[in-house]
């Protein structure tokens, strides 16, 4: 039966058709959903991994056991993930080894536009991408033949576009795998030199041997065209493009595997038309290949390499008609995402915003805490870089910023790689203020669970972090808990914290307001009489609080009734919050 | 058939992808190739979203472009203003006429347009606007915004209301069936 499938779903699907067992990974947009839907099967054990070296070097060891396994992740935590993946390349695996990466051209939830395609590459692993959900089923079936044929683990490479449409697919029987038997072979999985030695060349090898195969597989494949000055090379989201503005016009090359590429394949597809274009969002990937193995092709001095690519864009590049619709002349404003009504990280950036601190950031929901109104962070670069910026910073400064400087990062992305940060602020000594925003789940990607909330991606009870004795664990002796609902405890502690001669943790606790079981008091209320129009209650930036000709007025269908608010206002308009 | 194009904009959190996903249902059901695209982490809280929802003989591409939607379906006022471009010549745009102020707006750094209404007709826009929460909240519940809109879009398309009722109880939680099938009634009727 025919259904439609959003992209991680169909991933998901076929993990379970190819009878994958085990997956472990950590979350990120727009990866997220695949592990999601992958825990939805009884037959697949799946878990969150506190961070991308940690699900990847576990899912090698279930490989390692003899069990089919997967492991996903954003671009970016490739990054973190990318000390084991380079050598698992040279032990190869047992059972099939699948590595899920999902890129995000456009940056729609990105800290970076980076290609992941250069991993494939760089890490000599091979890499296939999907264009819609009935390939990703498909792709993933296939990348687990491949990964036991070739002994190698495998990319399935997906976009932002790939991952978060939905398609047409029909769903088949899972296939039933034996778990294959652990064999002892140090010459193979112990990588110390003398055995690398060996596996690099093998490691070399096999990718001649998956260049030859890349020649004649199905998932690479000529599409006949009536129209032969033009041949399309192109992969991926950007092949429903070229075919939406051509169609059958021009002979088009679809390439589903993208590492290692094909040669004679590109060579003989380029003979049969005069001009080669190469369709690729990000890098040159395919077409710096094409330019090294002789064939004369244009692609990046068409498009560049920066964003998404669409069905107009590639009209107006290759001379075909895009249509033109008729905007509004006047200025429509921006509608930025916020942190939702009664988010508990608003409170907290209201008080670091009003003592003028430098706030190193992190990676999460906080880091809305960047914009307007609230404007409290000084930078954003990568999981856990606020811990580690702000040893540097303050040492740097010779204890000058140690007095006006905090970190701000969320439960989730502290069990990451913050910790580690925090590890060397006790050990080198600096005199640092890091602040823990403790929502008690993952929330920008959609509330997954961690190490700190005390369940597992199931929703079974598990194992929970305390906090306060990690921090103390590693040497950080002050350690403070506040409620970013209560200002004047925030304000207090935050002061107090910075002036102590040592390093300190404030834990800023209060469930993300989004959680099912949070229970809320309910909309304020609201005197408008006593109100003067003041608007001290808009500096906290709360999306349901604005003011209508002069008096406040509360969204009732926003408002959670956290009353930070109330504590902004002199004049008693807002009525005492009941604790829900 | 020529692949057709439904846009469905409005603000996170305004229940934009239950729609698509009825509409998803609908169109599979008719024997379409549908493809249906939105994006998730960032551009939802409270930003602007937009969900596309293609379908014909056969879909290649998952998003549609300027100029290219034959129905934009809004939940939001200022939202239908920001994504009129997409619409086609010859496109019917539906929106709910609903204001939600976005941030910039709350803190005073920019005003909310005017008369939006009357300026995306002057655009020579089929423009059918209406308060789409006043009928959402009659039927029950302020959050059935998004089938009272789809309610307002079906008489656009040639299905029969059982149809529409079957991708209605295909796409809803059986405590929340009555609720919107009189919200997509009361939408279709507006």
């Amino acid at each position: 039966m025919k259904k439609l499938m959003l992209g991680n779903e169909a991933v998901a699907r076929g993990l379970y058709e190819a009878g994958c067992s085990f997956v472990s990974s950590y979350p990120g947009t727009p990866s997220t959903e695949i592990t999601e839907y992958a825990a939805k099967y009884n037959e697949i054990y799946a878990e969150w991994a506190p961070n991308e070296k940690v699900a990847l070097e576990t899912a090698f060891g279930a490989c390692l056991a003899g069990k089919r396994s997967f492991c996903g992740m954003k671009h970016v935590g490739v990054n973190v993930a990318a000390d084991p993946l380079f050598t698992v390349a040279y032990t190869g695996v047992n059972a099939g080894l699948i590595i899920g990466v999902a890129d995000d051209p456009g940056m729609h939830s990105s800290q970076n536009e980076q290609d992941s395609r250069h991993y494939a590459i760089a890490s000599k692993i091979p890499m296939l991408e999907p264009s819609d959900s009935a390939e990703s089923i498909a792709f993933v079936k296939e990348a687990f033949e491949i990964s036991e044929k070739f002994d190698t683990p495998i990319f399935i490479k997906m976009c932002t576009r790939v991952a978060h449409s939905q398609s047409v697919i029909e769903e088949s029987e899972r296939l039933e795998i034996a778990q294959k038997e652990y064999v002892k072979n140090g010459e193979k999985y112990i990588m110390m030199p003398g055995n690398a030695k060996k596996r690099h060349p093998i490691v070399e090898q096999r990718t001649l041997d998956l260049i030859a195969y890349a020649e004649t597989a199905w998932f690479n494949r000529t599409e006949e065209g009536s129209d032969n000055t033009v041949g399309i090379i192109t992969s991926s989201t950007s092949y429903q493009y070229v075919k939406e503005v051509f169609g059958d016009k021009y002979p088009v090359l679809k390439l589903g595997m993208i590492n290692p590429l094909p040669i004679n394949k590109i060579k003989d597809f380029a003979k049969t038309v005069k001009n080669v274009i190469v369709v690729e969002e990000l890098d040159g990937i395919i077409e710096t290949h094409c330019k090294n193995i002789g064939v004369n092709v244009a692609g990046k001095e068409i498009f560049g390499n920066i964003g998404e690519f669409s069905q107009n864009l590639v009209a107006e590049k290759l001379g075909g008609e895009a249509p033109k619709g008729v905007a509004l002349s006047e200025n429509i404003p921006m509608r930025p995402p916020v942190m939702c009504a009664g988010c508990p990280h608003r409170g907290l950036f209201y008080t670091l915003k009003k003592n003028k601190l430098t706030v190193m950031g992190d990676i999460g929901c906080y880091t809305l805490g960047a914009v307007a109104p609230l404007t409290a962070i000084d930078s954003t670069i990568c999981m856990g870089a606020s811990v580690s910026s702000i040893h540097g910073f303050n040492k740097a400064n010779d204890g000058a910023t140690d007095k006006n400087t905090v970190a701000v990062i969320g439960d989730s992305t502290f069990m990451h790689s913050g910790v580690t940060g925090l590890i060397n602020i006790a050990y080198n000594g600096s005199n640092s203020t890091v602040i823990i925003l403790d929502n008690s789940i993952t929330g920008m990607t959609g509330h997954q669970q961690n190490p700190t909330t005390g369940y597992n991606l199931k929703g079974d009870p598990a194992s929970k972090i305390d906090l306060e004795a990690l921090c103390r664990s590693v040497g950080i002796n002050s350690v403070r808990v506040v409620d970013p609902y209560n200002l004047s405890e925030c304000d207090t502690v935050i002061k107090e914290e910075l002036q102590k001669e040592e390093p300190s943790v404030i834990i800023s606790r209060r469930p993300c307001a989004l959680l099912k079981y949070v229970k809320h008091a309910g909309p304020i209320k609201v005197n408008t009489d006593k109100c003067i129009g003041c608007k001290s209650c808009m500096r906290i930036g709360c999306p349901a609080i604005s003011v209508i000709d002069g008096k406040v007025k509360i969204d009732n269908t926003l408002c959670t009734g956290c009353g930070v608010c109330s504590q902004m206002c002199k004049f008693d308009v807002f009525e005492n919050v009941k604790e829900a | 058939m020529q692949t057709k194009n439904i846009m469905i904009v409005g603000v996170g959190g305004q229940g934009t992808l239950l729609a698509s996903k009825l509409l998803g249902r609908i169109l599979l059901s008719k024997g379409y190739d549908v493809k249906v695209s939105e994006v998730h982490g960032m551009s939802q809280r409270g930003g602007s979203v937009v969900t596309y929802v293609r379908y014909g003989d056969k879909v290649y591409s998952p998003v549609i472009d300027k100029g290219e939607a034959d129905y934009i379906v809004s939940f939001e006022m200022l939202e239908a203003a920001r994504w009129v471009e997409y619409l086609k010549q010859g496109g019917k745009m539906i929106t709910n006429t609903q204001q939600v102020n976005p941030m910039p707006v709350i803190i005073g750094a920019c005003e909310y347009p005017t008369e939006l209404e009357a300026k995306i007709k002057n655009l020579g826009v089929d423009l059918n606007a209406f308060d789409a929460l006043s009928l959402a909240e009659a039927a029950g519940n302020s959050k059935a915004v998004n089938i009272v809109l789809m309610g307002k879009l079906s008489k656009y398309f040639d299905f029969t209301i059982e149809e529409w009722m079957t991708a209605i109880e295909q796409s809803v939680p059986p405590k929340f069936l009555e609720l919107n099938k009189k919200a997509f009634l009361l939408g279709r009727e507006a």
